[in-house]
C-alpha cells in the first residue's frame, strides 16, 4: 500500500506510469477536467437563473429584500480568506513544511466552518418564516394532520404571508392589495426556488470539500503530502478554489441584485 | 516483443489472479471492459424484450399484447430508458473502448485504474436502480421525462430519473479517464496523428461526456427534488417553465448521441482499414471531422424542440447547424468507401457488420435532413418516421459497430476464434431484419402514423398500414434473431473456438502485438510504434497468425 513507502522518497510511482512527471501531469489533468464538469454542473442552474432573471426580472427585486446581505458578505470574505490559506497550504507542502501546512489546512477547515455555520444561520431563519421550497410538503408529512390522501398540505404549513407583507412593506411596498400580495408570494416562491438550489448545490460542495480537507489534514499530521508527494493538497487546493469562486458569483447574483 | 508471454498463454489477465474478489476489485481495465460487456449485453437483452412487445403490440390494429395504453406507455419508456441509459451509450466505449483503448496506446492501464473501477460500481448501481423501477410497475413518461407530465405522475419517475444520475457519473468518470489517458499516455512516436481512428472517436466522446452529461446531472436532480419537494423550476404550476428543462435535457441529449455513434464510427474506420488490407483513406479528415461532429453536435439541440414554442429565428438558426453536421458524417462516409475502393476485401464478420453500418447510417443520416428542414420536420414530427430514423442511427449504426468491434476485438478478449460462417449468416439476419423493421416505419411515419399509440384504428386510413406493421413486427423478430444468432455463434466459441494467434488478422494497432488473451500487465516491453495502416510488415503464418515479417533488422535496433 501507498501508506507504507519510504517518507523521504516523493510520491509512490503507480505501475502504469512511466515517470513521475506523466503521473502528476496525468492527475493534474484529469482534475482540470473534473472541474470543467463541475462548472457545467452548476452552469445549467446559472442558465436558469439568467432565464428567469430575463423573464420575469421583478421575482429577483422582490426575492433580494429576503436575504440577509450582511452575513452573505461576511461569508464571502469568509471563503476568500479560506482561498489565501488554501493556496498557502499548497505551497508549504511543496516547500515541505509540515508545521505551515498543518496550520493553514486547519485555518482553511476553520473557514469552511464558519461559513457553514452563518449558513445554517441564514437558512434557519428562512426555515421559520416558512420560505424554503418544498418545506410545506416537509412538514405536513411529518406532522400529525398527516392525511394520506389529501394533495396538498394546509394552510399553516404555507410561506408566512404576514412576514412577507411586513417586509414588503418596510422595503417601500405599502398598501399592496390582496391579489398583489399573492403574486409577491408566488415570486417569492421562485426566487427561492433558485436561491435554494444553488446555496444547498454549493453548501454540499463546500461539506465535501470539508470531508477532503480533513483527510488532508490527518495526513499532514503525519508528514505524508511534505515528503515530495503535494499532489493531493495540490488536487483539492484546485477544488477548493473553484467552490469559492462558485460563491463569488452567487453573491452578487443573489444578495446585491436590485 | 511480447514473446515470452506469448510462449506461456496460460496465464492471462482472466485467470490471474483468481477469485471473485479479484474481479470485483481490479483496477485492470481489462476486466472492467469485460465485466461491462456483461452488464450491457444483460440490458440490451432487456431492452429487446420490451421492443418486441412493442413490435407484436402494434401488429394490427386494436389490442393486441395489452389493452391497456399506460401499460403501452411503460413498454416504449423502459425499452428507450434501457437501451439509451444502459446499452448504447456505455456499449462501446466502457465495455470495448475500456478493453482496446491502452492495449491500442502501448500502455499497461488507464490513467486513472481506481476512477474506472468506480466507473464500474457506479454503472452497476444506476442499473440496479433500473432494475428497483420495474419491480416498482415501470415508468410511462418517454425516455425523455419531461416535465410537468414527469413531475405529476404516479409512477416511479423519481428512481428511474435517480437512475440516470448515477448512470451519468459512470459515464463522467470514463470520458475523465480516456480523455487523460489520450493525453498523457500515448507512447514515444505516437503523436496525435498517428494515433488509431477509435481512438480519435473515443476522443471526440469523452469530450461530449465530460461537458454535456453534468448539464443532464443537474437537470435530472432538479426534475426530482421538484417531484419529491415541489422546488419549482420546470413545472409551470409551480412558477417554472417546462421548455427550460426541454432545453437543458437536449442539450445534453443530442451530444449524447454522439457519445452513442462517435466510437461506432472509431471501430468502423479500424474495420474497413484492416480488410480492405488498404491504408485508411484521408486519415486526417477522418480524425478532425471526429472532432467537428464532437463540437457541431453542442449546437444543434433546438432540432428537437421545432415544434415546442421556440421562435422561428432560433429554429432557422438550429436548422442550418444541423444541416452542417451532414458535412463530418459525409466526409467519414465517403473515405471508409474510398479505402474499400480496390482493397483486398475480405467478408469477415466484423466487415460484414461495418459494411452494413456504413449502409444503414447512411440512410439514417439521409432521413435526419428530413427532420432537420423545419417544414419537413412539422409533417413528420412525433410519427413513427422519427422512430425509423433514430433507429436508423442508433439500432442500426450503433448496435452493428458494436457487434462489428466485437467480431474484431474477440478474439483479443477471449483468446477463441469463432466460426467465421455463423457470424456471416448473424450478420445476414441482422441486415434483413432490420431494414423490414424500420423501412416500413418510414413509408407509414411520412403517411402520419403517430409514434407512441399503441391503438392504430384511427389511422387505418393509411394505405396497406396493417401490412406494413405485420412486416414490422416479422422483421423485428428476424432482428433479435439474428443478434441472438450472433452471441450464440460467439459464444459458442468459448467451448469450440480454436485458440487465437496474437494477431489474427494482421492488424497494425498495438493491441495486436501482445498475445490473447492479453497477459494482465499488457505488455512486458513498449511495443514498437509504426503507421497503425500500414499492412504490409505482416504476412499470414498458418500457425501463428499474422506474423511481422520485414523490418527486422529495426527491431533489432529497437531492442
Amino acid at each position: 500500500m501507498p501508506h507504507d513507502h519510504d517518507q523521504t522518497d516523493g510520491p509512490p510511482l503507480a505501475h502504469h506510469f512511466d515517470s513521475l512527471q506523466q503521473q502528476f501531469d496525468s492527475a493534474r489533468l484529469g482534475m482540470w477536467i473534473f472541474l470543467v464538469t463541475e462548472i457545467l454542473f452548476f452552469g445549467g442552474l446559472f442558465c436558469a437563473y439568467a432565464v428567469y432573471r430575463a423573464n420575469h426580472p421583478a421575482v429577483f427585486v422582490d426575492g433580494h429584500h429576503f436575504l440577509q446581505t450582511p452575513l452573505g458578505a461576511f461569508n464571502t470574505c469568509v471563503l476568500l480568506l479560506s482561498s489565501l490559506t488554501m493556496a498557502w497550504s499548497v505551497r508549504a507542502a511543496q516547500l515541505r513544511r509540515r508545521g505551515t501546512l498543518v496550520a493553514m489546512l486547519g485555518a482553511t477547515i476553520l473557514c469552511g466552518l464558519v461559513f457553514m455555520g452563518v449558513k445554517a444561520v441564514e437558512y434557519r431563519h428562512k426555515w421559520e418564516h416558512r420560505l424554503v421550497p418544498g418545506q410545506a410538503r416537509l412538514q405536513y408529512w411529518f406532522s400529525d394532520e398527516h392525511d394520506p390522501n389529501g394533495v396538498e398540505p394546509p394552510k399553516e404549513f404555507l410561506p408566512d404571508r404576514e412576514y412577507i407583507r411586513e417586509h414588503l412593506e418596510a422595503a417601500g411596498y405599502t398598501d399592496l392589495t390582496d391579489e398583489q400580495l399573492d403574486r409577491r408570494v408566488a415570486n417569492l416562491r421562485t426566487f427561492m426556488a433558485i436561491y435554494f438550489s444553488l446555496t444547498v448545490l454549493h453548501a454540499l460542495h463546500v461539506l465535501i470539500g470539508l470531508g477532503v480537507l480533513t483527510w488532508l489534514l490527518l495526513g499532514a499530521t503525519r508528514g505524508r503530502w511534505t515528503s515530495g508527494h503535494f499532489t493531493p493538497v495540490d488536487l483539492v487546493g484546485l477544488y477548493w478554489h473553484l467552490v469559492d469562486l462558485i460563491w463569488i458569483y452567487l453573491f452578487p447574483l443573489l444578495y446585491l441584485i436590485h | 516483443m511480447a514473446t515470452s508471454t506469448a510462449d506461456n498463454p496460460t496465464r492471462n489477465y482472466l485467470n490471474d489472479p483468481r477469485g471473485v474478489k479479484s474481479w470485483l476489485f481490479t483496477r485492470d481495465h481489462k476486466r472492467i471492459g469485460l465485466m461491462f460487456l456483461c452488464l450491457v449485453t444483460v440490458a440490451v437483452s432487456l431492452g429487446a424484450v420490451f421492443a418486441l412487445l412493442i413490435r407484436t403490440e402494434l401488429t394490427l390494429p386494436g389490442p393486441t399484447v395489452t389493452d391497456s395504453p399506460s401499460l403501452y406507455n411503460r413498454f416504449f419508456t423502459l425499452h428507450g430508458a434501457i437501451m439509451i441509459f444502459l446499452f448504447v451509450l456505455p456499449a462501446i466505449p466502457s465495455s470495448l473502448g475500456n478493453f482496446v483503448l491502452p492495449l491500442m496506446l502501448g500502455a499497461k492501464d488507464v490513467a486513472f485504474p481506481r476512477l474506472n473501477l468506480a466507473s464500474l460500481w457506479l454503472f452497476a448501481f444506476g442499473m440496479a436502480f433500473f432494475i428497483l423501477t420495474l419491480a416498482l410497475g415501470g415508468v410511462d413518461t418517454g425516455w425523455t421525462f419531461y416535465p410537468p407530465y414527469s413531475t405529476g405522475t404516479p409512477t416511479a419517475v423519481t428512481t428511474a430519473v435517480v437512475g440516470a444520475f448515477i448512470l451519468g457519473f459512470s459515464s463522467i468518470f470514463t470520458g475523465i479517464n480516456f480523455l487523460v489517458t489520450i493525453h498523457t499516455m500515448r507512447p514515444p512516436g505516437m503523436g496525435w496523428f498517428r494515433m488509431p481512428l477509435f481512438l480519435w472517436g473515443l476522443y471526440g466522446t469523452a469530450i461530449i461526456q465530460i461537458l454535456a452529461t453534468p448539464v443532464l446531472a443537474i437537470t435530472l436532480l432538479l426534475l426530482v427534488v421538484e417531484r419529491t419537494l415541489g422546488v419549482g423550476i420546470f413545472d409551470a404550476k409551480l412558477g417554472g417553465d417546462p421548455v427550460l428543462f426541454q432545453h437543458f435535457f437536449w442539450f445534453y441529449s443530442h451530444p449524447a448521441v454522439y457519445i452513442m455513434i462517435l466510437p461506432a464510427m472509431g471501430i468502423v474506420s479500424e474495420v474497413i482499414a484492416v480488410f480492405s488490407r488498404k491504408h485508411i483513406f484521408g486519415y486526417k479528415f477522418i480524425a478532425y471531422s471526429s472532432l467537428a461532429i464532437a463540437l457541431l453536435g453542442f449546437f444543434v439541440w433546438g432540432h428537437h424542440m421545432f415544434v415546442s414554442g421556440q421562435s422561428p429565428l432560433v429554429g432557422m438558426i438550429f436548422s442550418a447547424l444541423t444541416f452542417a453536421v451532414a458535412i463530418p458524417s459525409a466526409i467519414k462516409v465517403f473515405n471508409w468507401v474510398t479505402t474499400l475502393y480496390k482493397g483486398a476485401i475480405d467478408l469477415s464478420p466484423a466487415m460484414c457488420f461495418s459494411l452494413m453500418f456504413v449502409f444503414i447510417f447512411g440512410v439514417g443520416g439521409l432521413t435526419g435532413l428530413f427532420l432537420g428542414s423545419l417544414a419537413t420536420n412539422i409533417q413528420v414530427h412525433d410519427t413513427s418516421f422519427v422512430v425509423a430514423h433514430f433507429h436508423y442511427t442508433m439500432a442500426g449504426g450503433t448496435l452493428t459497430a458494436f457487434l462489428a468491434g466485437l467480431y474484431y476485438w474477440w478474439p483479443k478478449i477471449t483468446g477463441r476464434m469463432y466460426g467465421r460462417r455463423w457470424g456471416q449468416i448473424a450478420a445476414g439476419l441482422v441486415f434483413i431484419g432490420f431494414n423490414l423493421t424500420y423501412f416500413p416505419q418510414f413509408v407509414i411515419g411520412w403517411q402520419g402514423m403517430p409514434r407512441r399509440y399503441y391503438d392504430y384504428e384511427l389511422v387505418t386510413d393509411i394505405p396497406f398500414i396493417t401490412g406494413w406493421q405485420i412486416i414490422s413486427t416479422v422483421g423485428g423478430y428476424l432482428f433479435v434473431g439474428g443478434v441472438v444468432f450472433a452471441a450464440v455463434g460467439l459464444i459458442r466459441s468459448l467451448w469450440t473456438g480454436a485458440r487465437a494467434p496474437a494477431n489474427p488478422w494482421g492488424a497494425a494497432t498495438l493491441e495486436w502485438q501482445c498475445s490473447s488473451p492479453p497477459p494482465s500487465g499488457n505488455f512486458d516491453q513498449p511495443p514498437p510504434v509504426g503507421d497503425c495502416y500500414v499492412f504490409d510488415d505482416w504476412e499470414y503464418d498458418e500457425e501463428k497468425g499474422y506474423v511481422r515479417v520485414t523490418k527486422e533488422s529495426e527491431d533489432v535496433v529497437s531492442t
